[in-house]
């Protein structure tokens, strides 16, 4: 009975989201009392639910893009061909991440110009550690007594690779992406200083104009986009988890 | 044997021979910000001094090419990285038209390519002597020094961004001093209140899974929307609370950064805490029992000292986060050096952006060693003394 609730309250949540970017004139009224001298309480110069829409698709083509290289980048650098790069590799992702992301957007800027580009490859950067990190972990400790079996049975490199040692680092590495995906929802909105369009621009135009419903409608959304993705990809997590263990018992 | 190539030194080879021939080493421009115009080695320095350059980068990249001793490979990205720091101040006042004082000269691509290729083989050369805690912290300092000495000499200003501090020395320097206070005060106060919150939040574990959602859901509010959240009640309470205005709180201005740096970096401090504390050995605690300890003697004596390593780790990213996200405060007017990134931003003045983003990740850097080394260094001692 217990275990509906949290579910009921994330239903709720993701209801109002919905409710929210698709009718935001309804919420008028609550955000009325946050404005002074009668400006708009809803943003007006552009929809909510597009720049929405474009605020997870920037997330989502960075995401892919680290997900992409992070995990490539760990393949090779646990084969014995590319393992001299292991240590290297290591401390130079730990120091891309004390890169603050307001720096690295700004720096962008004059090599590739202002809006989508230089958050995209902010995002990027920002999302490759938490994914090499956990793929790496995923992959340096797949039980050795798996991987000497598979090797008994006659497995190439490459079929222990994409048979045990991937699939097995899957709930790990999924567990990255998750971190990076939050990461990315929130530093997105920091591309906007940089015009790129995402809900930033929301809480910028609040920012300027002084408009605190603004501030607070954009750093809502984002929060719940947030809250509703992370327990998503967590639930999609477990799945992994059990059909993983599953598969391991199985065999 | 014959000879045989280092892996690493192909790409550093590859990147430093495209940097050195093909992109441009130095950029011109005849204002701030009008665009630029590319000049190469050759053209921007004098003659003999381009040559010799590039004799320099050719030799040390055949270094990195092949397996060199690590000595041969520490001192050719050594004298490569010098040279290259060198020769771009004098490539700023050779460029630079006599008497002229609106033409700008700046680093570009090449430069920072070359910078980067034999970065990446002075990382790896470091990484591979796996230094100690206290020779990483040795390496920064020398680092830092040599920087403080080409600062110093007058060697880079010529050069546009020194140009851009000269016109704001003044207020670089406050701004230093507050991202600094920001950055620094935040984490104070986090540490003063996560700790204890952290130990309550062991202790009491109805209270646990409340307080860390809390913090967590406090994480996935944009920084830039937590700072702006606050100007509100904090502009309430200047308002409305006797003394406070007095006190320098404000809707917006530092008072909204600090309390927004504050709530981001209370959710490392406690859950490194609780996973600390929760990771001290049951035997550990069981023999302070045995021995009569009391609940804070257990605290103080054995728990805490034996969970200070994670604690500190989680300190580690607080203050690397925290140096970074103070940028941001510049928006609300909270100063900092993201008022020169923004400004240089808003005018399209790189520059201007450098002078804010250049020590802003000196800094993060340079935190993230000496804490990295600390944790290492403190790590390794309760390991030994436990062990013993």
């Amino acid at each position: 009975m217990k275990a509906w609730i949290p579910l009921l309250l994330r239903l709720c949540l993701l209801a109002l989201l919905v409710a929210f970017l698709s009718n935001p004139l309804w919420f008028e009224p609550l955000l009325k009392p946050l404005t002074q001298n009668g400006a708009p309480a809803i943003y007006n110069q552009g929809s909510l639910s597009s720049l929405a829409f474009q605020h997870l698709r920037t997330v989502a083509i960075a995401t892919a893009a680290a997900i992409v290289v992070a995990v490539a980048l760990a393949i090779l650098v646990t084969r014995p061909a590319g393992v001299e790069f292991l240590p290297l590799s290591r401390s130079l992702v730990n120091i891309g991440q004390t890169f603050p992301p307001v720096a690295v957007l700004a720096l962008a800027v004059p090599a590739v110009g202002f809006g989508e580009k230089p958050t995209l490859i902010a995002l990027f950067l920002y999302g490759l550690l938490p994914i090499f990190e956990n793929t790496l972990t995923g992959l340096t400790t797949t039980p050795a007594n798996v991987v000497e079996a598979a090797r008994g049975a006659g497995m190439t490199g490459w079929q222990r690779l994409l048979k045990i040692e991937l699939p097995l680092s899957v709930p790990v590495i999924l567990a990255g992406i998750r971190l990076s995906v939050v990461i990315s929802l929130a530093t997105a909105t920091i591309g906007s200083t940089v015009a790129a369009k995402t809900l930033g621009e929301v809480i910028i135009a609040g920012l300027q104009s002084n408009n605190l419903a603004f501030v607070l409608q954009g750093g809502l959304i984002v929060a719940a986009l947030a809250v509703l993705i992370y327990d998503a990809l967590s639930a999609l997590e477990r799945m992994a988890a059990r059909r993983m263990g599953q598969g391991a018992r199985n065999a | 044997m014959g000879i045989r190539f280092d892996k690493l030194g192909v790409v550093i080879a590859a990147i430093t021979a495209y940097g050195a021939f093909l992109a441009p080493f130095a950029t011109f421009r005849a204002n701030r910000i009008v665009a630029g115009e590319p000049r190469s080695i050759l053209e921007a320095l004098p003659s003999p001094a381009g040559l010799v350059l590039l004799v320099i980068l050719v030799a040390a990249g055949l270094v990195a090419l092949f397996k060199t001793p690590l000595a041969a490979r520490l001192g050719a990205s050594a004298i490569a990285l010098v040279s290259l720091a060198l020769l771009i101040g004098n490539a700023g006042s050779y460029l630079t038209p006599e008497g002229n004082t609106f033409a700008r000269i700046s680093p570009a691509s090449g430069f920072w390519l070359l910078i980067f290729a034999f970065t990446l083989l002075l990382a790896d050369v470091l990484t591979r002597l796996q230094l100690s805690p206290v020779g990483r912290v040795a390496v920064l300092g020398i680092a830092a020094a040599a920087v403080w000495l080409l600062l110093a000499s007058g060697q880079w200003d010529s050069l546009s961004i020194l140009k851009e501090y000269a016109n704001r020395a003044d207020s670089f320097w406050n701004e230093a001093k507050r991202h600094v206070q920001l950055a620094l005060g935040s984490l104070a106060a986090a540490v003063l209140v996560g700790i204890p919150l952290g130990i309550l939040c062991h202790r009491v574990e109805a209270l646990r899974a409340g307080v860390l959602n809390v913090l967590n859901i406090v994480q996935t509010i944009p920084s830039i929307a937590l700072f702006g959240i606050l100007i509100a009640p904090l502009g309430w309470v200047a308002a409305n609370v006797p003394g406070a205005s007095a006190l320098g709180i404000r809707g917006i201005g530092a008072a909204p950064s600090f309390v927004a740096l504050f709530l981001y970096s209370l959710l490392p401090v406690v859950a490194n805490t609780v996973v600390g504390l929760a990771g001290v050995p049951r035997i550990a605690n069981d023999a302070a029992r045995g021995m009569g300890m009391t609940g804070w003697q257990r605290l103080s004596g054995v728990e805490f000292p034996l969970a200070f390593p994670v604690i500190l780790t989680g300190i580690r990213i607080v203050l690397v986060q925290n140096i970074g996200l103070a940028t941001i405060a510049a928006l609300i007017g909270g100063g900092g050096f993201g008022v020169f990134v923004f400004q240089g931003v808003g005018q399209t003045a790189m520059d201007l952006v450098l002078l804010g983003a250049v020590p802003t990740v000196a800094l993060a850097f340079a935190a993230a060693i000496i804490l990295d080394a600390v944790v290492e260094q403190v790590a390794t001692r309760r390991s030994t003394t436990v062990a013993a």
